[in-house]
């Protein structure tokens, strides 16, 4: 088809559109940073939670490789400014590279964090039926930041979210990772929680709902915990068609643009990290991953970690889609929680 | 066409047609009153106005302030013991009228 006219691509305009709302308001997003490398190693979970941006599922089979894992390893070596693993799912403690993975990038002297969902430690893998319940001493022995998702200090909305019996079973998972000296300051063991809404409506202010959830937590089930983390819920994938299916896709996007703040816009995550998919793509973030948004340099070529270059990828134009309206809104949203 | 629309609730700000003047220093006590921390936390006040919007049976009010309870942090048992408090307050003050009935009942029996 040489000499073919190229495709071009008009996309529509819309109300939500989020790199107008940066251009009306004169701001720029560069790259800051490759602080961490985030890896997401498989779509498979023992859970089906309503409001999951990968739709993971113990359906799901896609994994990272071998080859992608190592190569993911020799670019932390390579590059000492990457100074954190931030390994996240699906569960994956489900990839049957997870140990391993940790424990070289431990080797390799980096951070590493754990986006551990709770109940696979009782749950156990959703398919072989492998034990997961050694995970808080393998998490102890490497010294795992662990992050944990607990959409509330109550069953009612823990369970709506993440299904039934899932808070009960977080509970005692936490337990057990308290026995083990996580959440407790002495040790240094960290675990962070994570709270997102149950619905379409933002977080409640971090740091008062942190209380909340240390008093409750505390007293009722005599469990502690270092930070919590609050999370906006992006509208994408799962999440969306609940939206959508429930007529309140438009009322959300309206709520995330008129609550937009450009500080918490300043502190978005896609400036210090990339995210890796299974199959080794690069991307500005896992929401972009999810949506098959590849990071692309300044060539419009895409990056993945078979040819990574660290000054390559800090001069890319980070990649932004009206979901990018959830990470700006109220007090800022990243995996890491509020951002302003 | 129907009554309380749930739409219609965006159109809040059309009180100023008219009576703009007013409508912004509504708008103004308004945000004041009941959007920021004060002596009463945001959350304590959004507990308050979700009690009221029962009392005073108002649809947009209700949604408007579950919503607002939720983004405050308040969880489900605050709210429903805040309608609570609305619904014993008018049971209250329906009955200590019971006391007027008395008096005038005291009054005409010989």
């Amino acid at each position: 088809m040489s000499g073919a006219a190229p495709v071009r691509v008009v996309r529509r305009r819309s109300k939500h559109d989020f790199e107008d709302e940066l251009r009306r308001r004169g701001i720029v997003l560069p790259p800051l940073a490759v602080e961490t490398l985030q890896v997401n190693i498989t779509k498979m979970c023992n859970q089906v939670c309503r409001h999951c941006h990968v739709d993971a599922s113990p359906a799901r089979t896609e994994a990272m490789s071998p080859a992608v894992l190592e190569r993911c390893l020799e670019i932390l070596a390579a590059n000492p400014r990457i100074a954190k693993l931030d390994i996240t799912g699906g569960a994956p403690e489900l990839h049957p590279g997870f140990d391993a993975l940790v424990e070289r990038a431990r080797a390799l002297g980096k951070h590493v964090i754990a986006r551990h969902n709770l109940t696979v430690q009782l749950d156990g893998h959703p398919v072989t039926r492998e034990s997961k319940e050694y995970l808080p001493a393998f998490f102890a022995q490497h010294r795992v930041e662990v992050i944990s998702s607990l959409p509330y200090y109550q069953a009612f909305f823990t369970d709506a979210q993440r299904g039934a019996g899932v808070f009960g079973k977080s509970i005692e998972a936490m337990r057990r990772l308290n026995a083990v000296g996580y959440g407790r300051d002495e040790s240094g063991l960290v675990l962070n929680l994570v709270y997102n809404p149950v619905g379409p409506y933002l977080p409640a202010p971090q740091a008062s709902l942190e209380a909340d959830y240390k008093k409750s937590l505390k007293e009722n089930f005599g469990l502690v915990f270092n930070s919590l983390y609050t999370i906006t819920n992006m509208p994408i994938n799962r999440f969306k068609l609940h939206l959508e299916k429930s007529g309140q896709y438009e009322a959300y996007m309206d709520k995330l643009l008129a609550a937009f703040n450009p500080v918490a816009a300043a502190g978005v995550m896609c400036r210090s990290l990339v995210s890796v998919g299974h199959d080794g793509r690069i991307h500005d973030c896992d929401f972009n991953q999810m949506l098959a948004m590849d990071a692309l340099d300044r060539r419009g070529r895409p990056l993945t970690i078979f040819d990574f270059d660290l000054e390559r990828a800090l001069g890319r134009d980070i990649r932004f889609d009206s979901h990018c309206l959830g990470c700006t809104a109220g007090a800022g949203s990243s995996c890491g929680g509020t951002t302003a | 066409m129907n009554y309380y629309e749930s739409e219609d609730l965006k159109k809040f700000g059309q009180i100023g047609e008219h009576a703009k003047p007013l409508a912004d220093d509504f708008f103004k006590y308004y945000g004041n009153a009941t959007g920021t921390d004060g002596a009463l936390t945001k959350r304590e006040k959004a507990l308050i106005a979700l009690a009221v919007s029962h009392a005073l049976k108002c649809p947009y009010c209700i949604d408007a302030y579950t919503t607002q309870c939720l983004e405050t942090g308040a969880n489900p048992e605050q709210m429903m013991e805040a309608v609570h408090v609305a619904a014993a307050m008018q049971a209250g003050i329906t009955l200590v009228h019971s006391v007027q009935m008395q008096n005038h009942l005291k009054k005409l029996v010989l």
